[in-house]
């Protein structure tokens, strides 16, 4: 079983950190897990690591002064040393203004998003599940690369005003990147799922195969605004991009794309196409995520975008006290509805038009606009009269979701994606697949 | 052993008494503050650190490793955030622990913990060969690694002036409100962000072939962000300090000598300009680049390119490949006959800057390009046999250059780059005015700032932080929405002239990316001021 800290022996730190503090008020983070990778690249094993780590944090508040110190010893003597250090810190800091002290009991929903299958995950089950990608590659004269990832662990917040919160849970992402001997081509397939035992590494494997295949040998389109078919994956690569500015501080402050001109936010505005609808909710089993933020603050179901409304932006509890409105969390996933379209029915009904498998090396260009550059990779195709006719070379695209969520022709139904460009152990995302026009593409790449 | 044995005497020191930054060595000089002013004892000091990395050696070795090593670190960071007059963050954390790789059966294995106990050294070690008999079934050719010098009892440390744990935090924030008020007295700036940051980290290393190595890292930045946002809230623009100041692998005195407070003045200036600065016509330009811009190009166009696991396919699922293959060795052509790029850990200051890497191996320096053509790649121990057909043929030694990293004792270590510097001009020290004066419409470009390129390091786009239009050879008016896109080769082929030893500067970073998991490297890159003609420029504003 994986090695992390149970709620009973968390709710001991944390008392034994309270009963070391001598601040006006004080709170304590706590983070313990177990990770274990295993790496591939051309058809064999590369690296593995497995990794037991706990760490805690202690935020020490003398009236308006705070500091935070961390640590990862748990001994007595190390625990009275960070919340030593966190103590002298703060003393010597200046007041801050937005500081509202800690947090009381709050009621969060129980979440049991720890799985055995993820949690005592062996280094001998993963090389299995990478085999199945790399034989099956190797037996197509392909060279597979990829990365099997998993975690589980429990997020504790404690303070001295009561609060308590502990939530547990096992993650794994699972990608891999076929490519040909000639490097003219390459295909891309994974996911991001709690249960290891809902992997099928095969099947997997073969969406990648497949794709790295059909793309060898990619002739070049004009640069331009296409019609595109975005997979999943390019979906929540985008998407993911306007979530994360939901914030609503920026905007108010006049430094965002919710800012509106003259003052004040879009709160109430219709700002995207009618279908985009976007939520989150920790609770639910397709999107579980920690249900409480780092100070303890419930995250609860919130719909951020409604029939392309903007509803909500996030609220921390300065800027929601300041503008009289409840506090939120933060969405760590989220779930963007779709419709009931199959790529295939997307591809069939464009006459001209790219399909694309997923984006990568994306930069902010300008926050005004939530305006992003970065590249298609892995698995570009040309559609012509409603069939994928040939593989082409990848492009550079300046676009920002906005203009991509004004612009929906169709929508699949969501899928849970693996979002993160690095293959990280990112919180759920699901998103459709969707088909889009003027998808603005800036110029060529020659890289495959 | 007790726990307790392994806290360290140091880790408060600075936190609760207000020290005066005291002169520990002139600079470039390697350091060792401890023994003047003792601010804290380092890991490798500790009696129990060389007893525990013999202990997980042992296991290793009598699991079955053919090879092993071990890394134990202990990593002090500190950070301080504050925005316009008020602080927004403060955090001292303390982390340890430590990671055993081996091979067995021909494979990798790493497993990593953060108890530093006997027990467990030897149950992680022993963990790490059984994961590596697993990989086994799944690597039909076995790891070779390339022969190193043992180095029995190595000892590096960062040249640092000052300890930036030894300097008072209150200090550290009155520095930064000072600077904010410098920024927010200037007409237009609504907000301003600033924050530094420092870290220690020591390591000590120590592998199955007799090498150990103990070393101190520090590293430190700062940073400010001025925003001007328009009287009606309809723009907001900002330059940021990235203009001028760059990390180091530095104490304390990056600090002292970064003059935050009259630069604040410039940076909001550059900030409220670009209000009302004029939106960029798109077309073709001349562009001279400064280093505290021209860094990021040569990190992302040069330095990323010429890493030999990307080259062979290792990174392809998340970094990506390169344009480079094997066979371009002594005859790719990257540009004119005066580009030299170097890749080198020795710099004093500079964020890649160690004794030994992560495998034990004394880093040296070399050309990767030399004379204008490709002549060189990054490597580590696993690496340098890959490309023993190149070294034969030109009579060099089958070695590693050094360039084994890992962010933490919870990571492996893999191949990441070192410092990697585009030389001077070798013959002339051009100056930056001629590079100017030969543009008759071009764009300067100071700051780095937005940047993006694909998997193979072909195709990149970047912005900047303060643009400036060149025209008939002069500088002129502010710019804004800038944004260049090349093709690297064409780009660096377009480089017709470059500043030389005098007009050196650069930058660096602390989170480059590589890896799954993904792990931060820091490097520096230092560079003269380039000039490339005829390079596409396009808008980046509101009509895209």
């Amino acid at each position: 079983m994986a090695n992390y800290m149970t709620r009973e022996q968390a709710q001991r730190i944390v008392d034994r950190v309270l009963s070391f503090s001598n601040a006006d008020q004080a709170r304590v983070n706590i983070n313990s897990g177990e990770e274990g990778n295993t790496r591939f690249a051309v058809n064999q094993i590369s690296t593995a690591g497995d990794v037991v780590n706990a760490t805690a944090t202690v935020t020490s508040a003398f009236g308006r002064r705070t500091a935070s110190a961390t640590t990862n010893r748990f001994d007595d003597d190390s625990l009275r040393r960070v919340v030593e250090t966190s103590e002298q810190l703060a003393r010597l800091s200046p007041e801050n203004p937005e500081y509202l002290g800690e947090l009381g009991p709050q009621t969060y929903p129980e979440i049991d998003s720890v799985f055995a299958s993820t949690a005592e995950l062996t280094p001998d089950r993963r090389a299995a599940a990478v085999a199945a990608v790399t034989e099956a590659a190797a037996a197509r004269n392909l060279l597979s690369t990829g990365f099997l990832l998993h975690g589980t662990g429990s997020t504790v917040v404690g303070t001295s005003e009561g609060l308590f919160a502990y939530n547990a849970d096992s993650r794994m992402n699972f990608t891999t990147t076929v490519r040909t001997p000639d490097g003219t081509g390459s295909g891309w397939a994974g996911i991001g799922l709690n249960d290891f035992d809902q992997l099928d590494a095969r099947d997997l494997g073969m969406r990648a195969i497949e794709k790295a295949e059909r793309s060898r040998d990619p002739r070049a389109v004009e640069p331009g605004r296409w019609t595109v078919v975005m997979e999943p994956t390019a979906v929540a690569n985008m998407v993911g991009l306007m979530v994360g500015s939901l914030n609503a501080r920026p905007a108010d402050e006049g430094r965002s794309f919710f800012s509106k001109p003259g003052g004040g936010n879009r709160i109430g505005e219709r700002f995207l196409d009618e279908r985009v609808t976007i939520w989150s909710d920790p609770g639910d089993p397709r999107l579980f995520s920690t249900p409480f933020s780092g100070g303890g603050l419930p995250n609860k179901r919130e719909v951020w975008v409604e029939n392309g409304t903007l509803r909500t932006l996030n609220y921390d509890r300065f800027w929601a006290q300041r503008q009289q409105r409840e506090p939120n969390g933060f969405p760590a996933g989220y779930y963007m509805d779709g419709g009931d379209a199959t790529t295939e029915q997307m591809i069939a009904s464009t006459e001209r038009g790219l399909l694309i498998t997923r984006l990568w090396y994306i930069r902010g260009v300008d926050p005004r606009t939530i305006l992003f550059t970065g590249l298609t990779r892995d698995g570009t195709f040309l559609i012509e009269n409603g069939r994928i006719t040939a593989p082409v070379k990848n492009l550079r695209w300046n676009e920002s979701p906005i203009f991509m969520l004004n612009n929906i022709e169709m929508m699949g139904r969501p899928v849970r994606v693996s979002p993160s460009e690095s293959s990280g152990l990112a919180a759920a995302t699901v998103v459709p697949a969707l088909k889009v026009r003027d998808f603005n593409f800036t110029s060529l790449s020659d890289a495959v | 052993m007790k726990r307790r044995d392994f806290i360290i005497n140091g880790a408060i020191i600075g936190a609760g008494v207000s020290l005066t930054p005291r002169l520990l060595s002139a600079y470039g000089v390697p350091a060792y503050p401890w023994e003047v002013g003792e601010p804290f004892t380092p890991l490798g000091r500790e009696p129990m650190t060389p007893e525990l990395a013999a202990r997980a050696l042992d296991a290793a070795r009598r699991a079955g490793a053919s090879y092993a090593d071990v890394r134990i670190n202990r990593n002090r960071n500190q950070a301080v955030g504050t925005r316009e007059r008020q602080i927004t963050g403060l955090s001292d954390n303390e982390t340890m622990g430590f990671g055993v790789r081996v091979l067995a059966d021909g494979s990798w294995g790493f497993a990593a913990s953060a108890t530093l106990t006997g027990e467990e050294v030897e149950r992680i070690a022993q963990r790490a060969v059984a994961q590596a008999k697993a990989n086994a079934r799944a690597r039909p050719r076995p790891v070779e690694l390339a022969p190193a010098v043992a180095h029995p009892s190595a000892v590096w440390r960062s040249p640092v002036e000052i300890d930036p744990f030894t300097v008072s935090i209150e200090d550290k924030v009155a520095h930064l409100l000072e600077a904010n008020a410098a920024a927010l007295a200037v007409s237009g700036i609504r907000f301003v962000n600033s924050s530094m940051f420092f870290l220690r980290e020591e390591k000590y290393y120590s592998n199955s072939e007799g090498t150990t190595t103990d070393q101190v890292i520090y590293r430190a930045s700062a940073n400010m962000t001025p925003t001007a946002v328009a009287s009606d809230n309809s723009d907001f623009q900002s330059v940021g300090s990235a203009t001028d100041l760059q990390p180091r692998g530095l104490g304390y005195e990056l600090v002292r000598d970064a003059r935050l407070v009259e630069n604040a003045t410039k940076w909001a200036e550059n900030s409220a300009r670009k209000l009302s600065a004029r939106s960029v016509q798109p077309g073709r330009y001349d562009l001279v680049l400064m280093p505290s811009h021209l860094w990021l190009t040569v990190h992302e166009s040069i330095a990323h390119p010429t890493e030999l696991d990307r080259i062979m396919g290792y990174e392809a699922n998340y970094a990506g490949t390169s344009f480079i293959s094997l066979d371009m060795l002594g005859n790719f052509r990257y540009g004119r006959d005066f580009m030299n790029v170097q890749g080198e850990r020795s710099t004093p200051g500079a964020l890649s800057t160690v004794g030994y890497d992560d495998e034990g191996v004394q880093p040296r320096d070399y050309l990767i390009v030399k004379d204008g053509v490709l002549n060189d790649l990054q490597t580590t121990r696993e690496q340098a046999p890959w490309l023993a057909d190149w070294y034969r043929t030109r009579g060099e030694e089958i070695r590693s250059h050094g360039n084994s990293y890992a962010q933490s004792w919870a990571d492996v270590q893999f191949q990441r780059m070192p410092n990697i510097n585009l030389l001077p001009h070798p013959t002339r020290d051009v100056a930056l005015d001629e590079l100017i004066g030969g543009v008759e419409n071009g764009i300067l470009i100071d700051g780095d700032g937005s940047f993006s390129i694909d998997q193979q390091r072909y195709n990149a786009q970047f912005g900047g932080q303060a643009f400036y239009e060149i025209v008939n050879g002069k500088v002129g008016g502010m710019l804004k929405d800038v944004a260049y896109q090349i093709r690297t080769p064409e780009f660096w082929q377009a480089m017709d002239l470059m500043g030389g030893p005098s007009t050196n500067g650069g930058g660096g970073a602390f989170g480059d990316g590589k890896g799954q998991p993904a792990q931060s490297n820091a490097v520096s890159h230092a560079c003269p001021p380039t000039r490339h003609r005829d390079i596409t420029v396009i808008n980046t504003g509101r009509s895209g």
